[in-house]
């Protein structure tokens, strides 16, 4: 159960973009037009299966629409709570730390996983190849426990990495470069795998062409390759900020201390009861609507995707 | 004249596919030489293995003199002293100046070297109007255009042109041929040209080689090529439009005489076996309403006409003499022999051009 909102969380951030797409190609150019089509052409045909899938599509929607709504007229019918909890510097602290220690992650992601991306997108087809990327996508399979089990036994002071790394006064239990750590962890394949397929689709054709002119490797990547991924890498980064942030069982294990946001909630649930836990939860998810609102607005001031080839 | 891109028995394989193999190439500096062959034949795998764009699985390559195999540390600046145009035109989204610009920035020319080169460079395709415009709305043979002066720019001793014009209106490129012939004999351009185009690659190389199947099959001028080709693949390819089966008679005065279905010819060629094919270009047979004088040609003898194609501005004349022979003449000279099916017409065709290969 305590594992439920991050997933939720992730469900809702696909759906929206998915809706959109369709909305955005089904609706545009007239609704009004449409409609009056539709009604001089009513009754004539129905397409059966269609309306069938809509019906079923809508009882999965539903569940997302019942569960917000339940937890909303809650939550709005008592304000003051909301607003009180909402404006306490615990929850406000955690939701920062979360947010901070997400980005942090993506950071490192950015730095080690564009690399790795780029080598995976134009390495030729190997055993080698096919290893790396199953390595790539271990944490997607595993339960998050898991993940966190293996982070802890990794990170611990006792671990092969944590026992160096704190001899250098690197601490990863029970502080804020555990949590990093974790998320980085969890959040990985989501930003290579998106990073990969963005490096994919820009043409070895471009990339030869700035060769030929007399562009290094790096230089190459630099100027085409890099500049032609841009909107992958964002869209990469923010499905890899979503899913660290809304990480519980992974962070948990290594970093239970400081709280973020989902070990917030739990913790409020187990200790103070069901009304403090959902005004947390409710203020969680304005705030991560908004914010991934503004991120995927963003989104359409980038990229240099019409490229010719 | 001095090699300036030497290669030896190069091979390159694309996972289990081999594309070239034992290739032999050498390209003379100040020369234009095309390489033609069908599609698929490894022309443009080669010439992206000697601008070191992709490393060849095996084989010795210099070029400028230096052994590129031993010295893969300094691909770069020996690829800075070459250039290469692609089949598709490849503009960067970005304006005409920022794409001329790309080769110059990445040698790190200083902004008034790389501002006075662009414009002289777009000065000489001709698109100095367009400077300020964003590259990808220019029309396809003006984004060939930028990029050709995007290569320019940087002063390739070797120029790569990878089928530059294939999918190009006639007058782009005339404009492209028109400039890479002037900087060859002005500037002593090196260049490399693969082609489809037959005539392309007549019109603008010093010297042909034929690429079939991954190798190189043949080289030299392009009348050798065309009018004495090695083997049967390339004298097709060369479209050479007479193969015919034939057996060696006897030699005489320096000719071959070869029979083929009962038909006995003069050839000029000296005799590589005993059971040969002839080749003859359609264009070298004449086609006549009277005996001709015998100064005209070696080989004369009556035909019917089988077959009449018109291709404008010629006409394919098929002609039943024993065997059958493929004639090339201009529209004109059909209409004034009045050429129909079922004519008796004579022929001549001159003992040099009928070339003999080993069957």
């Amino acid at each position: 159960m305590p594992i439920a909102p991050p997933s939720r969380e992730e469900h809702g951030l696909h759906t929206d973009m998915k809706t959109r797409v369709i909305s955005g190609d089904l609706l545009r150019g007239g609704r009004e037009a449409s409609l009056t089509r539709w009604k001089k052409h009513r009754g004539r045909y129905v397409d059966w299966c269609i309306v069938g899938f809509c019906i079923m599509g809508a009882a999965l929607v539903g569940i997302t629409v019942l569960a917000l709504a339940s937890m909303a007229t809650a939550e709005l019918g008592n304000p003051a709570h909301l607003l009180e909890v909402a404006l306490s510097s615990e929850v406000i602290h955690s939701i920062l730390l979360t947010f901070a220690a997400g980005a942090n992650a993506v950071l490192l992601l950015a730095l080690f996983g564009t690399p790795l991306a780029y080598v995976l997108a134009r390495a030729h087809p190997s055993r080698f190849k096919g290893v790396v990327e199953s390595i790539v996508d271990i944490p997607l399979i595993l339960p998050h426990t898991v993940a966190g089990l293996l982070v802890y036994l990794l990170f611990m002071r006792r671990g092969w990495l944590g026992a160096p790394l704190s001899g250098i006064g690197l601490a990863f239990e029970d502080a804020y470069p555990g949590t990093v750590v974790a998320m980085l962890f969890v959040a990985s394949p989501f930003y290579v795998n998106t990073m990969r397929e963005g490096f994919e689709k820009v043409p070895v054709h471009l990339e030869n062409v700035a060769r030929t002119l007399g562009a290094g490797t790096f230089t190459t990547f630099r100027t085409v390759t890099l500049p032609l991924s841009l909107r992958h890498m964002y869209n990469g980064a923010i499905f890899a900020w979503g899913r660290a942030i809304g990480e519980f069982a992974g962070v948990i294990m290594i970093a239970y201390y400081p709280f973020i946001i989902s070990t917030l909630i739990y913790y409020s649930f187990t200790t103070d009861g069901i009304q403090t836990s959902r005004s947390i939860a409710f203020t969680v998810i304005l705030v991560s609507l908004g914010v991934f609102y503004l991120l995927r607005r963003m989104t359409r001031c980038l990229g240099r995707h019409d490229d010719r080839v | 004249m001095m090699a300036i891109i030497e290669a030896h028995d190069i091979t390159k394989f694309y996972g289990n596919l081999r594309v070239l193999h034992d290739v032999d190439l050498s390209v003379g500096k100040g020369e234009i030489l095309a390489l033609i062959g069908p599609s698929g034949s490894g022309k443009s795998t080669l010439l992206r293995v000697l601008d070191l764009i992709e490393p060849a699985n095996g084989g010795e390559i210099s070029v400028f003199g230096i052994d590129v195999v031993q010295e893969r540390g300094r691909w770069l600046d020996l690829r800075r002293r070459m250039g290469m145009l692609f089949q598709r035109p490849i503009v960067f989204n970005a304006s005409v100046y920022d794409n001329v610009a790309m080769g110059l920035r990445y040698r790190g020319a200083s902004g008034e070297d790389i501002e006075r080169k662009v414009k002289e460079a777009l000065e000489a395709v001709g698109l100095s109007r367009y400077i300020k415009s964003k590259a990808t709305d220019l029309s396809g043979g003006e984004q060939q255009r930028v990029a050709l002066s995007r290569v320019l720019v940087t002063d390739p001793e070797i120029l790569f042109l990878d089928e530059p014009t294939a999918n190009l209106d006639p007058t782009s490129t005339a404009t492209i041929e028109r400039i890479v012939t002037g900087l060859n004999r002005e500037a002593g351009m090196t260049v490399l040209i693969s082609t489809h185009d037959l005539s392309q690659g007549q019109r603008l190389a010093h010297r042909i080689a034929v690429m079939i199947d991954g190798t190189i099959a043949q080289t030299g001028p392009s009348r050798e090529v065309f009018r004495e080709p090695k083997d049967r693949r390339i004298a097709r390819f060369v479209g050479a439009e007479n193969i015919i089966p034939a057996r060696v008679v006897s030699r005489s005065n320096g000719f071959t005489i070869v029979e083929a279905h009962g038909r006995q010819m003069l050839s000029a060629t000296p005799p590589p076996a005993e059971e040969v094919e002839m080749v003859a270009r359609g264009e070298d047979i004449s086609l006549h309403r009277r005996e001709p004088e015998h100064e005209e040609a070696e080989n004369r003898f009556p035909a019917t006409v089988t077959r009449i194609e018109p291709t404008a501005p010629f006409v394919n004349v098929t002609v039943h003499c024993g065997c059958d022979l493929v004639a090339l003449v201009t529209a004109r000279r059909a209409e004034a022999l009045g050429l129909r099916e079922g004519m008796e017409v004579w022929v001549s065709l001159q003992a040099k051009a009928v070339h003999l290969i080993r069957r």
